[in-house]
């Protein structure tokens, strides 16, 4: 049985001995430097550009502007293609630009040979702007007179409006409370280590070979081709071990760029790669939003109706714009399924970074809302935080109110429970005294979530699997999915290890993708990968034991449904102690008998047509120091509904690291811009507070299993939803000790003071 | 302007021609290096943490004539004979790699910590932070490198949990 287990990672020595190889670790003979030009203003268009001096360095091969680019518009979000053109993503990008929408806009690039020259070539480019008004904030972006980010958009990208779940209007005049609030949430950047890099070349058939960190490798080979016109039969793309990518390479970046200039180049290797400083700002960030939620709850504490107007501001191209706050919307409602919602949501434009997927998919920023708000509602209620929820929460059977489908798996209950006991919460409550007095306090809290597993049916849900006899007995596993560091190759071994009937270490995964080789799946992202192409894995696995039993009957003359395989050996299915053979036997007469066989293989490719709600939450024990206006973290627990864990240590790795990116966005991390003028302030990861290991306290963690029958190993989600709750959980934690409700986010201890201030903490 | 340096590196004595503006960092990844990584170029992240001597350097700060006459130590010497190092073993067995980009910085800053402190039986979970306050990590939370470190200073004791109650409740 490999499934449970907590094998060895497959990826795991290649790592720690430095041999794993990312994209920058390539190289070829002759490759270029390619460098943008960027905009040092928030929002302008170019009325003059002159290269000629840039063009005549030595050592530069092409500097290329807006002129040179071709017209088409394209998307970039990382999403399969949309069959439906009114659910296909907004195609606003050209590969340069000249009307700059945020500072570090691209406006130009050169090729060159060293990075030297391509600085030098670009401070040699002379651009001269015509300033336009940054629009940051939502009420200059909607105002009546504000200029156009892009034509005939007026600064909107979309509009959702729906209820679900009955009458919106009785359930608010039958609530006895209204509690409502307003919730700001803050630009934040996915800073994976290994900044976005890609480089392409013409290979000898005149196809584009584009080497990129990405999450979405067939995807990008679409997008390229959408955005250069080109064949997609004529593009490549490999992806090699890839440095972290939290949704921010669920989008193409750099791909259609190297594209397009070894194409214009006649085919040179160029690496484009960014610094840390770029890839703050040039890539995606996460939708800051501001949201106005209203709940109605009976006197006995039961939640009838939440209501939710969000505003999310995209930033300067739509990226994922129009899709993250519906998404997110969406799947809150499986929390609380028996309360009627209502819900508004706008995208609009601004000028600053684009933001576009982050791990949470605009999850965190409604789930703060919603979270605060339900602690806002137990409080005046004069409920226990817990209790609240244990009365309102999931229960298995409850109607999901969108697709009108019943909840199947649902442990949400036993979550807030198991938490709860964690951290010892009646006996601390018991103890706490409110309200508190002194310049440091105390504070217990908990937030509560749901999330997806996949994007079915907002989109189409591809898998592929393919899976090879070895003439040792072994097999290779290849997969269009990718590994990103979350441990989507030791899970897809262990599924085929379990359903083959063969050992762990006998499975090989072809870890890195090539849209050549590889079969066909949209990619990482959407906690889709367990779940979605999981699916695919078992069945090829299955395939290919039905294949291997019905040669090993052609071989012995028995019957293969008497057949079983056992820790890599044909076996007898009753006994399962008598070896038939060995599949190393099976595999060598299979490949090389004259007179029958062939390669034994196996290839599935299907779609998912289920998705499963995945619950949780956080619980932490904090205490604050007033006049420092610092959070001291004691204890923080995540406890995860994931259904079955596949991998108990690497789904441990996914809740720390989720839970300290939900910890870094709670108190430390904004990146910050001008409200003004559009500058940002702290593109580095000095400025930009990246939590270090001194930030991030004793992580815990717990898991309830249920066994979700949609799944083949019973799993649902978990890459995306650690990082839901810790912000809620630590913001009630501050409302418990403080009596402030912090409705805005980061509550760093700018934040904090303020508020304290105002309260006349301070 | 170029300058020939010598230095020993994973214990082999090289010499190389670079250019006097080149970093530590430039050059090793030129010369196949690779697991030293550029995560900021700026003295950030510590990805690119080698050992010089015994001390843990941001190979990007760090000129790469400033080398000459001492004695590197990458994460690509520290297999011996096939044979993962303590530390890289103990990242395996905790968890403690995901998208493994920070983690050679990281194993190299570890093994100097638990050379130093090999024998040291007072050392704290917040003596280890601070150790490594200077590699950043965005997929792991930190919680399993630490652990990994504290399963080099105990090795009697792999999986004890001395620091809190915040182990996970394993999912088996």
């Amino acid at each position: 049985m490999a499934v449970g287990k907590s094998v060895q990672r497959k990826d795991g020595v290649a790592k720690v001995t430095g041999k794993a190889r990312y994209t920058d670790d390539f190289s070829m003979p002759g490759m270029r430097v390619a460098k943008y030009l960027r905009s040092p203003i928030a929002h302008g268009r170019v009325v003059r550009i002159d290269t000629t001096r840039a063009e005549k360095l030595p050592g530069v091969d092409g500097v290329f502007t807006f002129h040179d680019v071709p017209k088409n518009t394209f998307a970039t979000a990382g999403h399969p293609f949309s069959l439906d053109p009114e659910h296909g993503d907004v195609a606003d990008r050209l590969l340069l630009t000249d009307c700059a929408r945020f500072q570090g806009d691209e406006v130009a690039v050169v090729v060159t040979r060293d990075d030297m020259t391509a600085h030098k070539a670009l401070s040699l480019i002379e651009v001269e702007y015509e300033n336009l008004k940054p629009l940051i904030r939502m009420q200059d972006v909607l105002a009546h007179d504000a200029p156009e980010l892009h034509k005939r958009s007026r600064n909107l990208i979309k509009e959702h409006a729906y209820t679900v779940g009955g009458d919106y209007k009785k359930a608010i005049e039958e609530s006895d409370h209204l509690i409502e609030g307003v919730f700001e949430t803050q630009i934040v950047q996915h800073c994976h280590l290994e900044n976005h890099s890609s480089y392409a070349y013409m290979d000898d058939m005149d196809r584009i070979v584009i080497v990129s960190s990405t999450q979405i490798p067939h995807i990008a080979r679409r997008i390229v081709s959408e955005a250069l016109n080109f064949p997609l039969s004529r593009i490549r793309v490999i992806k090699p071990h890839i440095g972290g990518g939290f949704g921010n390479k669920q989008d193409v970046i750099l791909e259609p760029m190297v594209a397009f200039l070894t194409l214009k180049l006649g085919g040179i290797p160029i690496r484009l790669k960014l610094n840390r400083e770029e890839c703050m700002v040039g890539t995606r960030v996460r939708h800051p939003l501001h949201i106005q939620v209203k709940a109605g709850i009976s006197q006995e504490g039961n939640l009838n109706v939440i209501d939710y107007d969000a505003v999310s501001n995209t930033g300067a191209y739509a990226s994922h714009g129009h899709s993250i706050v519906s998404a997110a919307a969406a799947k809150t409602h499986y929390m609380y399924p028996r309360a009627i919602y209502r819900c508004r949501a706008r995208t609009i434009y601004g000028n600053f970074p684009s933001a576009g997927a982050m791990r949470g998919y605009g999850s965190p920023q409604i789930i703060f809302a919603v979270e605060s708000l339900m602690e806002d509602a137990a409080r005046k209620l004069g409920i226990d935080s817990v209790d609240f929820r244990l009365k309102n929460a999931v229960k298995p059977g409850d109607i999901n109110q969108i697709g009108k489908r019943p909840i199947v798996t649902a442990g949400l209950i036993e979550c807030i429970e198991k938490g709860r006991d964690l951290i010892d919460w009646d006996k601390k409550r018991a103890t706490l005294q409110t309200p508190q007095t002194g310049p440091v306090r105390k504070g217990l809290g908990i937030a509560c979530f749901s999330y997806l597993s996949g994007t079915y049916p907002s989109c189409v849900e591809p898998a592929s699997a393919r899976l090879i006899l070895n003439q040792d007995g072994s097999v290779n596993l290849l997969v269009g999915a990718t590994e990103i560091g979350q441990g989507s190759d030791t899970v897809f071994a262990q599924m085929t290890a379990e359903t083959l009937g063969t050992s762990y270490e006998k499975v090989h995964v072809v870890s890195n993708q090539d849209t050549d080789v590889t079969p066909f799946d949209s990619g990482a992202y959407a906690s889709r990968q367990t779940y979605v192409t999981g699916q695919a894995v078992m069945r090829a696995a299955s395939e290919l034991k039905d294949k291997i039993l019905a040669y090993a009957g052609v071989i012995t003359g028995m019957n293969p449904g008497e057949l079983d395989i056992d820790e890599g050996n044909i076996v007898i299915a009753k006994s399962r102690q008598t070896a038939v053979m060995s599949l190393k036997d099976l595999s060598m007469d299979a490949y090389y008998n004259k007179n029958r066989g062939g390669q034994i293989t196996s290839e599935v490719s299907c779609k998912a047509l289920t998705n499963a709600p995945s619950y949780g939450c956080t619980v932490v024990d904090l205490e604050i120091d007033i006049p420092m206006c610092k959070v001291k973290i004691n204890e923080i627990y995540n406890i995860h509904d994931a259904g079955v864990i596949i991998n108990p240590l690497t789904s441990e790795g996914q809740i720390h690291g989720g839970m300290a990116m939900g910890i870094g966005a709670a108190l430390f991390e904004v990146l910050m811009v001008d409200p003004d003028s559009g500058r940002i302030y702290n593109n580095n990861m000095l400025d930009y507070k990246v939590p270090t290991i001194m930030d991030i306290p004793g992580l815990g963690s717990g898991f309830v299993q249920t066994h979700e029958p949609t799944h083949p190993y019973g799993s649902k989600s978990l890459g995306e939803p650690p990082v839901l709750t810790p912000a809620p959980a630590i913001r009630n934690a501050i409302l418990d000790a403080t009596g402030i409700a912090i409705n805005e986010l980061p509550m760093n201890p700018k934040t904090l003071f303020t508020h304290f201030k105002n309260a006349g903490l301070l | 302007m170029n300058r020939n340096i010598s230095f020993t590196i994973n214990g082999k004595s090289v010499t190389l021609l670079v250019d006097v503006r080149q970093s530590l960092l430039e050059v090793l990844r030129e010369h196949g290096y690779t697991s030293v990584k550029e995560g900021c170029g700026v003295g950030e992240c510590g990805a690119c943490t080698i050992l010089i001597g015994n001390t843990p350097v941001d190979s990007c700060l760090y000129l790469a004539v400033w080398a000459d006459g001492r004695t590197i130590r990458t994460v690509e010497g520290e297999t011996r004979n096939g044979d993962l190092s303590e530390v890289q073993q103990a990242y395996l067995d905790a968890g403690a790699v995901q998208c493994g980009y920070c983690t050679p910085g990281l194993i190299m800053t570890s093994t100097a910590f638990v050379e130093k402190n090999k024998d040291n039986t007072s050392i704290s979970r917040h003596d280890i932070k601070r150790a490594h306050a200077g590699n950043l990590c965005r997929c792991t939370g930190y919680e399993t490198i630490i652990r990994a470190v504290e399963q080099c200073l105990t090795p009697e004791k792999p999986n004890q949990d001395t620091h809190c109650k915040c182990k996970a409740e394993s999912g088996e």
